[in-house]
């Protein structure tokens, strides 16, 4: 019998600490196995009796690079349990922090985490020494998305101006109006960025994915919106954990999430554009034609040209929101505590982002739920490392070690967001 | 003769991965930072591995597993400066919050099979485990702080980063106080300087994430958050988030119980 062992002990240039082991026996895989061995921090137990306007800045420190996403997620879910609507300016200006997220979480995984991969860099660091000009672009492009979070949310990092019910302060008109001057000038850099990135070369693989993200009503999806897949799946978000179980693993700490009726599914930028491409900005649209990407597109390395899509997607947007803003008359909203339960799903950069919060009449959080897009796509991961092997096992174990890593980075893991998910028992339908 | 290249490692423990976002986050100055010196270990940024022994270690992230106990003493002697970056090495982060709670609860309320899961009861500090050359504080750190703190020890003399507190910043800014204006609780009097007071520039009292300032006098900072009509439990809480497991923060929060 032969065996062969195929591991990375650290996987490089993605976000957290996660190692890959595969088995190979027989000319068979016989195991795959992603460990995220990333501390577990236990989220989900501390936020048990603490005060339902603490959630969104607790949550935020669950990832260091989706920070906003956490945010919006959380107050939406308190904002749900307490029957509130914030006005249409909060709304807006929401969308325009998330948009600046994707756009700083984007340009970093395509310049400084993928392009590498496609170019035969180590990293963006020795690009750079080749292509100053590209890397300078890439990093300019993120230092505009940042420009959004400190503003709008006083800075870039664990913003501080997100509450439930609104804002703590909200801009002026003529405040915003510096954003919008960088935005044309970063519009201009996603376009040059798709371009870029679709002359790379693509390996052929495909695979015939469930993509699971919310469904735009007249808009591409960030904030809100039913959860939606091209088989069918079309739930509103109270009812996603009905839909999908999670199972527990030895060998990692996070959950592997599925479709109950089905098997596993793929959230993040491929899902959502397969989903909504109609829906986005017309640049966006004809910079995708342009680029020969067709609405529907199953290759997940191609993941690089939607990021670059959504990053134009969101220069475009953002221009429009400072460009119809007109400051709410008060930065929030009041939010009284009910007993209830809050559901909120919003588009992190990564994927959908799902929680749930039970709280009491004084506010006070009994339970609280959270499933992070990285953990949704963790079987999809390892499917499609099972599939490629398949494939490519006449490889030497060098170049498949390297293509498995490859497959990895194209999901643009975020490995802090999953190491912590919800107890399997509790899902029951 | 050339100066020989001064060699960087990035290490990442149990956090959020934010900090070290931080140096990513320096767009205007990463290529130059990348120029000067050797980033000799980093993994988000690159595989390669230059081996040690390292200039300057930065640390993020706390100690939460007996694996990571013995890593980080493998760091440090593999480190000629070694300096914790953010609340979770500085202090054990968010997650020392289960310093005061029992550690088999928390696992049990967030998996379904406790037995795989391998983590220690409490969540501590770097200093805890090893000497640290310096501590820069912040949930997140300011990236600038960051920079000072990286080019003072490729100069090798002590990072200038202030030791007082955010009211400092606040006067620097020429902020009105938004406690005694408004009424509006904050942290600021108590909480170590370096995020350039912007909670109460954005309206919001501040709420601690960058850890107890240098001698602060908490029973008067609660006693203004108690005028300001806060109540012991959330003052409490307050007190246990980001900085939990901050002596000054925690012994106050004790007085305080609910």
């Amino acid at each position: 019998m032969t065996r062969r062992e195929i591991s990375v002990d650290y996987i490089a240039r993605v976000e957290g600490e996660g190692a890959l082991k595969i088995t190979i026996s027989n000319g068979a895989v016989e195991n795959v196995e992603l460990k995220i061995f990333e501390p577990p921090r236990f989220f989900e137990a501390f936020l048990r009796g603490r005060d339902f306007r603490e959630a969104p800045d607790i949550t935020a420190r669950i990832c260091g690079i989706c920070p906003v996403a956490y945010q919006m997620s959380a107050v939406q879910a308190m904002e749900q349990a307490c029957g509130v609507e914030v006005p249409s300016p909060i709304r807006d200006l929401r969308r325009l922090l998330y948009c600046g997220e994707w756009i700083e979480s984007h340009a970093l995984h395509i310049y400084m985490l993928h392009a590498p991969d496609f170019l035969g860099y180590e990293g963006a660091i020795d690009m750079a020494k080749d292509m100053p000009g590209v890397v300078e672009r890439g990093l300019q492009l993120k230092k505009v998305g940042n420009k959004i979070m400190s503003l709008l949310g006083g800075r870039e990092i664990h913003p501080i101006n997100v509450k439930v019910g609104g804002f703590y302060k909200t801009p002026t008109r003529k405040e915003l109006e510096p954003l919008a001057e960088s935005m044309k000038w970063a519009r201009d850099a996603a376009i040059e960025t798709v371009r870029w990135v679709s002359q790379f070369d693509f390996p052929a693989h495909e695979r015939d994915y469930e993509f699971v993200a919310l469904r735009g009503d007249g808009e591409y999806p960030l904030g809100d919106g039913r959860i939606a897949s091209n088989r069918g799946l079309d739930i509103s978000v109270a009812e996603f954990e009905k839909h999908v179980s999670e199972d527990q693993v030895p060998y990692s700490n996070a959950l592997h999430a599925r479709i109950k009726a089905r098997d596993s599914y793929l959230v993040g930028p491929l899902a959502r554009y397969n989903l909504n491409a109609h829906q986005l900005s017309p640049l966006a649209r004809a910079t995708a034609k342009e680029a020969g990407l067709a609405d529907q597109c199953r290759n997940l390395a191609q993941s690089i040209i939607v990021r670059s899509i959504e990053v134009l997607y969101a220069c475009d947007e953002a221009l429009r929101i400072i460009d119809q803003y007109s400051p709410p008359s008060e930065p929030s909203v009041s939010v009284e505590p009910k007993v209830a339960i809050g559901y909120a799903c919003t588009e992190a950069p990564r994927g959908i982002l799902y929680h749930r919060y039970q709280i009491d009449g004084e506010g006070t959080i009994q339970d609280a739920v959270i499933i992070p897009p990285t953990s949704q796509n963790q079987l999809s991961i390892e499917q499609d490392l099972r599939a490629l092997i398949v494939e490519e096992i006449d490889l030497d174990d060098e170049t498949l070690r390297a293509l498995c890593e490859r497959t990895i980075r194209s999901y643009d893991p975020c490995i802090s967001c999953a190491t912590h998910f919800l107890k399997l028992d509790r899902v029951e339908c | 003769m050339t100066k020989p290249r001064l060699k960087l490692a990035v290490w990442k423990f149990a956090s959020c991965d934010g900090c070290q976002l931080s140096l990513l986050d320096c767009e205007d100055e990463l290529l130059g930072v990348a120029d000067a010196i050797d980033i000799a270990y980093f993994p988000e940024v690159s595989p390669r591995v230059i081996d040690g022994p390292y200039d300057l270690s930065l640390v993020e992230g706390s100690i939460t597993t007996e694996k990571d106990r013995q890593r980080i003493l493998k760091v440090r002697a593999q480190s000629h400066r070694l300096v914790t970056i953010g609340a979770c090495a500085t202090s054990g982060g968010i997650q020392a919050l289960r310093n005061f709670s029992d550690i088999d609860d928390f696992v049990a309320v967030v998996y379904a099979k406790p037995e795989y899961i391998d983590t220690l009861a409490t969540s501590t500090a770097i200093s805890d485990h090893v000497p640290v050359d310096f501590e820069l504080r912040g949930c997140p750190i300011n990236k600038a702080q960051l920079l000072e703190v990286i080019l003072a020890f490729l100069a090798d003399r002590r990072p200038n980063i202030p030791g007082h507190s955010v009211c400092v910043e606040c006067k620097l800014k020429q902020n009105i106080c938004i406690m005694v204006a408004q009424g509006t609780p904050c942290l600021g009097p108590v909480t170590h300087a370096g995020c350039n007071a912007i909670c109460p520039s954005y309206n919001r009292g501040c709420y601690g994430c960058y850890g107890p300032m240098e001698m602060p006098n908490m029973k008067a900072m609660t006693g203004w958050l108690t005028a300001t009509g806060m109540v012991s439990r959330d003052i409490q809480r307050i007190l246990q988030t980001f900085y939990a497991n901050a002596e000054p923060f925690h012994e106050e929060s004790t007085r305080h119980d609910a």
